[in-house]
């Protein structure tokens, strides 16, 4: 099926928070904190403006809690005397006209009494920068499968490596935007995001104003990405506020700048990897340590830590593993969700460690691999049993296969020995991500789910997972079509408005297809069950139901209902971190070949190939278009994007110095499936939106080393870091 | 914070009277001269088609047709264009968007308004073709969604639909 709303995106019509028509609103914007610490000392008003022509909202017009509610009560809506990064929002102002507003904003000047920061979560914070518990430590996890210590002691080689992977923007192409306004009583808000009942669990403390006077509604959403997943909590609270004080219609939208210098982004990590190996390459231990830089503000940081060092120890069985994460407390601006969730930062590490460990014991690399991917019946590191007849060592072999990797490594052999300043290489990385929620997070979500068929017969999906370009309103389309074996046209996909469709969860962590969509076709069950209809009846006997059952029963509405259930025999201990981490896995290969200028020191990618097993694809051309973008963004986390900080102060937050790929940067990226169904995703399906995000930067930098004969182990590998690598004479060593 | 201050406000800005020709109907409007274009078409014009994805002339979102050639309407001071024929994305057929739709040339369509008007110059113009990839023409266009490919190979049928040669665009890498 083609993207249902593509024709209306493709010319122009689709409408956005920022496209919609408004009469009599107000502008909305923010003054930050110009410093990463201190007490607000004094908030000065320029003149030259006329300051009561401005609605101005502080922390005293919060009614409620001042906090931004999800997982803690800790970040503050707008900063009540203290701040505690750079771009900390402190005061909001509205106006009629955004000129005017912009020209405001720059005279409100914010005074701060600055106190010791901690900018570097890697080092070990002095008492004076302590501000989080007793040693900045926002959050601790371990896995333990066993016995680490031991196991080391007797290995015959052990291999340590470092690898650090630096924040990374979401650069969603639509900003941040957000509309408030009171209709009678309730309170709505209109916009930009991924999780409409985040913002209601996130107003109703903060506005001290029951769920039913506040009700959320998506607006298409030009790209997310993780990044408005727990974001646009904050913004709805600062347009809320300013609407409430104003009784207007207010209206935020965050300009590049803003939103690049202000909003969540990945968490930088540093992975450290010891590794005991016996003389042909088999696991025997894997030690780990993963520290993630949490920012100055709790946010979703505990949940990546979690997801970060379930997947650490990468797609490998061995049996003694420790794997040590702590999140730190910073004032670095909140690091939050980004596709991917921890465990890009996580297989980086691995995966690169995985070829400095063959190269160092002159093992293959593709075949250390080999030796330790899990077998069925093998286990993870939480000791989660892997039985899922995948084969892995397939998805593999098809990957080189696709990408030549045998024939191409030799061909580079010759060419860098005769070529002046080009160097070629390619590398791989095996992957593995757990769709959904961790451990017991998706029986905590308790997610539901509704279908409603309408008196005309038509059928309408009423769920809470948005679309933001991954396909959603297109696969519920045919979950409910292959389902009652309707025609799409007859389908409805409800709008995500909270006073409408129930809590299906938030639109996160490739849950949406496997397991809401699982939801869809219980709920699809039902509503046929409900009209009196067996399990077989399809197409028109269904509609015909629908129909006759509205002569029946006037004046009310027919809804099949869903409610999650766990797959049976998922054991999760949330304590021990051991057991079911997820329902099920995606597995891929990755292959990166690449061409290194020792002139410039840049790197271009040449080819790329990414071979997944995702369970059964629902729709080709959407789910290739999945990983090509997530490999994209993977491809240019490793290489381009980097974060420039001064004072703990995003510096470069403009594409013109923040650099996202253009056509130009990114070879043609070849995707193939293998598909094995999981039986309680729909259809078959297995989450995918994350997965090929995963990969790319390790098989990039694999290539690279490849290339080079040094082992990069950190990104983004930009020219300047490649140019000191090369530049040191620490080679990779090892046999030839 | 309850108490507002009070100070002086600057002039009201002048405007300016400019006649053009936008999507082939004669337009005329009063604006500030150096009103960028994009603000003019958005929110003057009520033709939010056009996005804002950078304001600085990076990611091409805000690309529409002045005398027939893509350019940045961000980067546009709105006088410039006097006498002029402005073409935005509400002027495409819909009808032509049936390769873009079947590639995936949109995701999440934030970036789309721009890829697809830059996409109707190069179909127009295949001879571009000759000295030029796809690749290379797309490059003014930053899409965070598709990785590219769902866009190239939309321009790719696009063109090979209409008769376009295969010039060295044709080849992709
Ligand atoms: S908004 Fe004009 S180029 Fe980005
Ligand atoms: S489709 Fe989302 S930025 Fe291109």
């Amino acid at each position: 099926m083609l993207r249902r709303e593509g024709l209306s995106k493709l010319t122009g019509r689709e409408r956005y928070v920022d496209d919609l028509p408004l009469e009599d609103f107000l502008w909305g914007a923010t003054v930050r904190s110009p410093s990463p610490r201190g007490r607000i000392a004094e908030i000065r008003f320029g003149g030259g403006v006329d300051w009561a022509e401005f609605v101005v909202v502080d922390h005293t017009d919060i009614p409620g809690r001042n906090a931004v509610y999800l997982m803690e009560y800790d970040q503050p809506a707008l900063a009540p005397g203290y701040v505690r990064h750079v771009h900390e929002p402190v005061l909001l102002l509205a106006h009629p006209s955004r000129e005017t507003l912009r020209r405001a904003i720059p005279e409100v000047e914010v005074v701060v009494d600055p106190d010791p920061p901690i900018l570097d979560f890697r080092v070990v914070p002095g008492p004076e920068q302590i501000q989080y518990g007793s040693d900045n430590v926002l959050k601790r996890l371990e896995i333990k499968k066993g016995d680490v210590e031991r196991a080391l002691a007797e290995a015959p080689f052990v291999v340590e490596g470092v690898y650090e992977t630096g924040a990374q923007e979401h650069v969603y192409l639509e900003t941040q935007g957000m509309l408030a306004y009171l209709d009678g009583d309730v309170l709505v808000l209109h916009g930009s995001m991924q999780c409409p009942y985040y913002i209601v669990k996130a107003l109703v403390p903060a506005l001290d104003r029951p769920e039913e006077l506040i009700r959320v509604i998506q607006a298409p959403t030009g790209g997310g990405f993780g990044g408005k997943e727990e974001f646009p909590s904050t913004l709805a609270l600062h347009a809320a506020l300013l609407a409430l004080k104003s009784g207007k219609t207010v209206k935020v939208i965050y300009d590049r700048v803003e939103d690049m210098v202000a909003t969540t982004k990945r968490h930088p990590a540093r992975i450290r990897h010891r590794t005991g190996l016996d003389e042909n390459g088999r696991l025997l231990a894997q030690d780990i340590e993963v520290i993630l830089d949490g920012g100055a503000y709790v946010t979703l940081t505990p949940v990546v830590l979690s997801r970060a060092i379930i997947h650490a120890a990468g797609p490998y069985d061995c049996e003694h593993v420790r794997i040590l994460g702590r999140a730190m407390f910073t004032n670095m601006v909140p690091f939050g969700a980004f596709r991917g969730f921890g465990n890009p930062q996580a297989h980086f590490a691995i995966e690169r460690h995985m070829d400095v460990i063959a190269h160092r014991m002159g093992i293959d690399a593709i075949e250390l691999r080999r030796i330790n991917l899990i077998r069925e019946g093998g286990t993870t590191a939480t000791g989660q049993v892997i039985r899922d007849g995948v084969d892995r060592q397939a998805v593999l072999s098809r990957a080189l296969e696709l990408a030549n990797f045998e024939k191409r490594r030799r061909e580079h052999w010759v060419r860098n020995s005769e070529h002046r300043y080009l160097r070629r290489g390619i590398g791989a990385a095996m992957v593995y991500h757990g769709a959904g929620f961790t451990g017991s997070g998706e029986v905590v979500l308790a997610s539901r789910l509704h279908v409603q068929g309408h008196p005309d017969g038509r059928v309408e999906v009423l769920a809470a997972n948005i679309e933001m370009g991954q396909g959603t309103i297109t696969i519920f389309t045919q979950i409910v079509a292959d389902r009652l074996g309707y025609d799409p046209d007859d389908i409805v996909v409800a709008e995500p408005d909270t006073h409408r469709v129930p809590d299906s969860g938030p639109t996160v962590g490739s849950r949406t297809v496997m397991v809401v969509g699982r939801l869809l076709e219980v709920a699809c069950d039902d509503l046929r069950r409900r009209t009196g209809l067996g399990a077989e009846a399809r197409g028109a006997e269904v509609r015909e139901a629908i129909v006759a059952w509205h002569i029946e029963h006037p004046e009310e509405s027919l809804l099949g209902k869903a409610r999650y259930e766990p797959p049976p025999g998922i054991e999760w201990d949330d304590e021990k971190y051991r057991g079911d981490a997820y329902g099920t896995f995606a597995w891929a290969t990755q292959v990166a070949d690449v061409e290194v200028d020792l002139r410039t020191y840049q790197v271009r990618v040449l080819d790329f190939v990414s071979v997944q097993e995702v369970g059964k694809v629902l729709n080709e051309t959407l789910a290739r278009g999945q990983i090509q973008g997530g490999v994209a963004q993977g491809v240019s986390w490793a290489l381009l994007e980097e974060c420039v900080w001064r004072d703990g102060a995003m510096e470069n937050g403009q594409l013109t110095n923040y650099i996202i790929p253009t056509t130009c940067d990114l070879p043609p990226i070849r995707v193939e499936f293998m598909e094995v169904p999981y039986e309680f995703g729909a259809q078959g399906a297995k989450g995918i939106g994350e997965l090929p995000l995963v990969g790319a930067a390790p098989a990039v930098l694999n290539a690279v080393a490849a290339a080079t004969g040094r082992e990069p182990a950190e990104i983004p590998l930009t020219p300047e870091r490649l140019m000191v690598l090369l530049a040191s004479d620490e080679t990779r060593g090892g046999p030839e | 914070m309850s108490q507002r201050k009070t100070a002086g406000q600057g002039a009201a800005a002048e405007v300016l009277r400019i006649s053009f020709t936008l999507n082939g109907v004669p337009a005329t409007l009063e604006a500030p001269p150096s009103e960028r274009l994009l603000d003019t078409l958005r929110y003057r014009l009520g033709l939010p088609g056009t996005k804002e994805g950078c304001a600085e002339g990076e990611c091409g979102a805000c690309t529409v047709l002045l005398d027939g050639l893509p350019v940045d309407s961000c980067l546009v001071p709105v006088y410039q264009v006097r006498g002029r024929r402005v073409e935005t994305i509400e002027a495409l057929d819909p009808a032509d968007m049936a390769h873009y739709h079947a590639r995936g040339t949109t995701q999440c369509g934030a970036c789309t308004p721009g890829v697809v008007v830059t996409a109707s110059w190069i179909v127009r113009h295949p001879e571009l073709l000759e000295t030029h990839s796809i690749r290379d023409l797309m490059a003014g266009n930053l899409c965070r969604c598709t990785g590219y490919d769902g866009i190239i190979e939309g321009v790719e049928d696009e063109l090979e639909e209409r008769g376009g040669t295969a010039g060295p665009g044709m080849h992709r890498s």
